[in-house]
């Protein structure tokens, strides 16, 4: 199959090193000349420069000739005019990225397929929660696993207490303390937990909303 | 008619202050509460601080009550999504979009759109203005 794949983020690389690797001829098209580069470096040649949104840029890129195209820019937008744009050149099948899960709908209407970053459902969830952000989703694993990043407040229900004494979900694990003065520590189950410092956190998906209960506290009663 | 107009700029504000004028309901929305002061003295419309690509502020202004939907924002592929929203979702009978990219703007229109490019529209007036004799005395 020859799948074009809009935006070399992230996601767009991995993809594309995926797809690579299953024998499909694969373009990345990034509009980020610096970033192409990076990701050129890594693939090989299958990277062109331009803006997906662009007619003309799709065509270079032989867009009437695809069996599929994934725009997976981190722009809602720019994700559905570029699917818009390759259905109306010829192509069969289109899959978006959704960054608002809001927006999914509109994107079905279209006839568009999509894929939700379960971690950017998560940050909107929890982002309407918290005055500010205490809980960084940083990486998805394989397995639904996540990597997380939280920075104890002043008012966390485990300040003070060590590893040890905190029951975390299940498949939890800290792996990694930082302090406040920036120093990187590895926990045992006697180091103590203090304000200020930020954890960061192998767990499960489902279980986020625990940990932030549990190592963050009810927001309740904060200004929002 | 219930109008919703995405984008105080230049055009936006215009357009808002040209139908408020002719007695319609318009809402005028934009992420800054500074673009406002383009408006024209004494509209009596509606000033919306929000963005119109996001579901539940179009519902909270009355995108379900409307019956004209302009997109007008700076960005083309903002407009495009806002205008397919206005469209597709809440089923606006008129939805008019501006889309400075030509190329972009003929496939939105045949994609059931009405568009609007101020480029090709404005290159076809001043190459036809290049054609005239210059209005001298």
């Amino acid at each position: 199959m020859y799948i074009l794949i809009a935006g070399g983020g992230k996601v767009g690389f991995h993809l594309a090193e995926e797809l690579l690797r299953e024998h499909h001829e694969v373009l990345v098209i990034e509009r980020d000349s610096g970033r192409a580069a990076q990701v050129r470096e890594e693939l090989g040649g299958n990277v062109m420069v331009g803006d997906s949104c662009e007619a003309t840029t799709l065509d270079a890129a032989g867009v009437s000739r695809a069996d599929l195209v994934a725009a997976v820019t981190g722009d809602d937008e720019d994700n559905l005019v570029i699917c818009d744009i390759s259905r109306y050149r010829g192509v069969p099948r289109t899959i978006a990225r959704i960054n608002n899960p809001k927006n999914e709908l509109l994107f079905t209407k279209r006839g568009i397929e999509t894929t939700i970053s379960a971690t950017q459902a998560v940050l909107a969830q929890i982002e309407q929660e918290l005055p500010t952000q205490q809980m960084i989703p940083l990486l998805q694993l394989h397995n639904g696993l996540e990597l997380i990043e939280i920075k104890l407040p002043e008012t966390s229900p485990v300040a003070g207490r060590s590893v040890r004494e905190v029951l975390l979900p299940a498949e939890s694990l800290i792996s990694l303390i930082v302090d406040p003065g920036g120093v990187p520590r590895m926990p045992s189950g006697d180091t103590r937990l203090s304000p200020g410092d930020a954890l960061v956190i192998v767990s499960r998906k489902e279980s986020l909303g625990i940990l932030k209960e549990q190592l963050i506290g009810s927001t309740h009663g904060l200004d929002t | 008619m219930n109008v919703i107009v995405m984008g105080c700029g230049r055009l936006g504000s215009r357009i808002a202050g040209m139908l408020d004028a002719e007695g319609h309901s318009v809402t005028i929305m934009d992420i800054n509460e500074n673009a406002f002061r383009r408006l024209p003295e004494g509209f009596r419309g509606r000033r919306a601080i929000g963005n119109g690509m996001d579901a539940h502020t179009l519902e909270k202004h009355g995108i379900q009550q409307a019956d004209a939907f302009f997109a007008l924002t700076q960005g083309d592929n903002r407009n495009c999504f806002a205008s397919q929203m206005a469209r597709e979702v809440y089923g606006v009978k008129r939805v008019l979009c501006r889309i400075y990219d030509p190329v972009r703007e003929e496939i939105f229109r045949d994609l059931g759109l009405e568009t609007f490019s101020p480029t090709s529209f404005g290159a076809q007036i001043m190459v036809d203005m290049l054609r005239k004799e210059p209005a001298r005395k």
